[in-house]
């Protein structure tokens, strides 16, 4: 390496030392320190008692039967709110595509719910249904008496309308983007060949959007691991509602036993980066360009 | 602690000459009349400039106003001067350090005229950690126009309600929350029995917990039970109760200056009758309430006992009571007007319910305990009618484990 090479990678090191120093004290530090964490028994009420136990909590997690059914709310929260918003991502972001007039209206009216913060929106919500005061039980075709959070179905089923309803203009915005880079002249020449519209978007639109539409799950579905606030304010975790997020408030706020608490937020972060590294190494997503390697 | 302690004398010995009193903050449940503001407002009067006290206001929900101060204290945050604290909440915050006991001239001051049931839940291992505010307790509310003579037992109740063609609702706490430990501590205590003996041990008998359980079970598959019994709290019951809905509601006493405001109709035919037994054993209502504490991490310790004194002071307790219905903890205001006036015809009853009132489980892992009575016992519904076995094997195992604070809850 020649002398210029060296010191001009001396120099970009020092560029980027302010970030790289930043970024370890702002993730890394945290990281480390809740692993850490995980491997005392460490329970804030009893200070006294602190002791080094290894890998025992998480051993204490993994075998619990809450702990599985935790993440299997959260797995079904996950799947069934990401699969509808793709649909409808979809039909909205193809909505703002073709809009002829008042595209930046609809545009912005269409991101309006994401703008809106999730624990005021998780209270409209919850307001909208509870069976006192709520208006949904008033609806036609709707029961009267229903008790929407009395029952584990429909509390599930209440927050995940609110989950899609709160995000699927993010992914509507995200598809938009993959819809643009779409030249027109591909559906020009379709249409001369004569192909009906559901071909042109089953051979041209969806082949050519697979890396923005693969980039779009990916965030939801990482964010949608991780689903808190809804569950947090509407149900606090009762009828089986539980997510694996809420279980790690539990241990951590409420029992303040930080070294179960911690364990929980590793594994969820090992979970986060098993899919994020499911989706880059198995579907070839490139985050930075939102498209498929080669 | 100490060196905490030390520093604060030093502090406040600088701070008296260059920025005048000190200011203590005073972390408490918000009270909608506005007990806690004209409290403070009036106890910094009478200090005459030694101090002055700054309300900060915490939800009113139980576990919420926990969670705000335990993050606090759990960091040692000075900020903190005085703990309004939940009855529940003594032994937790007393085992970790973070409240400072009560001595001398001040405790026999904190403890003047407290009922015994409600000192005893500002107590932690022979030591006084809080001076009494205002107490609270259940009654058995019940329409008068609808039932003659109020019901004795839960089983009677039940019947009686099931006859009812209209109105015919129980309305208690059983949402998975604070509550519904509430309702499940005061059902078993009733039975006879309790949920710990001791700190870490579990008590449970088996027959009188599984008599108790089959009231929650019996109810929850009652047509007498309201559709919203899974979601019910306080709030929600006094609601079903002003519109019309139920002939029967165990809640605090603020339920009647509530039903006076929103529903007067209702509220002249509202009678209040002794918490209803479970077998031939007397009956355990609730113990609610607030006791003030002084934090461990306090930089003006001495002016915070002074000020919590004023605080939950007697002359404090009557401004709770008229401004937002809350029982006092001293007995001997009892035959006081004021207290006659905010509960017309029943103050007598509430007095007895406080006295005779048996309070939830006394251990620093109180959360644990909660928590697991709260995931075994929710939904209601899950509870059978007859034959409740299998529940009280499930509840007893859930506590044998929270008591050691081991397992996910």
């Amino acid at each position: 390496m020649s002398s210029r090479t060296k010191s001009e990678r001396k120099l970009a090191w020092l560029l980027c030392a302010p970030a790289v120093i930043v970024m370890l004290a702002v993730t890394a530090y945290p990281i480390l320190y809740a692993f850490v964490l995980s491997l005392q028994k460490l329970d804030l009420r009893f200070p006294e008692q602190t002791e080094f136990i290894g890998l025992a909590n998480y051993g204490t997690v993994l075998s619990a039967e809450l702990w599985w059914l935790d993440v299997w709310n959260t797995v079904v929260i996950m799947v069934i709110s990401v699969a509808i918003e793709l649909v409808l991502g979809m039909l909205i972001a193809l909505v703002m595509h073709r809009a002829i007039f008042g595209r930046g209206a609809v545009r912005t009216v269409v991101l309006i719910p994401y703008g809106i913060i999730t624990v005021v929106a998780a209270f409209a919500w919850q307001f909208a249904f509870a069976s006192e005061t709520g208006f949904v039980d008033n609806l036609p075709l709707i029961a009267d008496e229903k008790n929407w959070f009395g029952g584990h179905i429909s509390s599930l089923a209440v927050i995940i309308m609110a989950e899609i309803w709160k995000t699927t203009p993010f992914m509507a915005l995200l598809l938009l983007a993959g819809l643009v880079t779409i030249p027109d002249e591909l559906y020009e020449a379709a249409r001369v060949d004569g192909a009906s519209a559901w071909q042109r978007f089953v051979k041209i639109t969806l082949p050519l959007m697979k890396p923005a539409i693969l980039v779009a799950v990916l965030f939801r579905t990482l964010e949608a691991s991780r689903v808190f606030d809804s569950i947090f304010i509407m149900t606090r975790g009762a009828q089986n509602t539980e997510s694996v997020s809420i279980l790690g408030f539990n241990q951590l706020i409420n029992r303040l036993n930080l070294g179960l608490g911690s364990a929980i937020s590793v594994l969820i972060f090992v979970g986060v980066v098993l899919i994020a590294f499911v989706f880059i190494k198995g579907f070839g997503v490139k985050v930075e360009e939102g498209r498929p390697g080669g | 602690m100490l060196a905490s302690a030390l520093a604060g004398v030093v502090l406040s010995a600088c701070g008296g000459s260059s920025s005048g009193p000190p200011q203590l903050t005073f972390f408490v449940a918000i009270q909608p009349g506005g007990t806690i503001e004209a409290t403070a407002e009036r106890c910094t009067q009478e200090a005459h400039g030694k101090y002055s006290i700054k309300p900060e206001l915490l939800p009113n929900d139980a576990s919420q106003a926990r969670e705000q101060l335990v993050r606090r204290l759990g960091a040692k945050d000075s900020s903190i001067d005085i703990i309004g604290l939940d009855v529940i909440l003594t032994s937790e915050f007393a085992n970790a350090g973070w409240i400072a006991p009560w001595t001398g001239r001040q405790k026999v001051e904190a403890s003047k005229n407290v009922f015994p049931s409600v000192l005893k839940t500002a107590s932690f291992e022979g030591e006084l950690y809080a001076s009494p505010f205002n107490t609270n307790t259940q009654v058995l509310w019940y329409r008068k126009d609808l039932v003659p003579k109020p019901p004795e037992t839960w089983d009677q109740m039940i019947k009686v309600a099931e006859e009812l063609p209209e109105a015919g609702q129980i309305q208690v706490q059983a949402e998975r929350y604070e509550g519904y430990t509430v309702w499940v501590n005061a059902l078993i205590e009733s039975a006879g029995t309790s949920i710990l003996s001791g700190p870490e041990e579990v008590e449970l008998e088996q027959r009188p917990t599984e008599e108790a359980l089959e009231v929650i079970g019996r109810l929850a598959h009652s047509s007498a039970a309201s559709p919203e019994l899974p979601t019910s709290n306080e709030d929600s019951a006094r609601l079903a109760f002003e519109a019309g809905k139920a002939a029967f509601m165990t809640n605090y006493t603020f339920a009647f200056a509530s039903a006076k405001e929103n529903a007067p109709e209702i509220n002249e035919n509202m009678g209040a009758a002794p918490f209803p037994r479970v077998n031939s054993n007397p009956a355990k209502p609730p113990l609610g309430g607030f006791n003030l504490a002084v934090s461990a991490y306090s930089g003006h310790q001495q002016q915070a006992f002074e000020a919590a004194l004023c605080l939950s002071g007697e002359e404090s307790e009557l401004t709770a009571v008229e401004l937002d219905g809350l029982p006092p903890s001293h007995e001997n205001l009892y035959t006081n007007p004021v207290v006659g006036k905010a509960f017309p015809g029943f103050a007598g009853l509430v007095r007895e319910e406080v006295e005779a009132a048996g309070p939830r489980p006394v251990t620093p892992a109180y959360q644990d305990v909660t928590s697991a009575i709260q995931r075994a016992l929710h939904p209601p519904e899950s509870i059978p009618a007859e034959g409740v076995e299998g529940k009280y094997d499930e509840l007893k195992e859930d506590l044998e484990q929270a008591v050691k604070r081991e397992g996910l809850l």
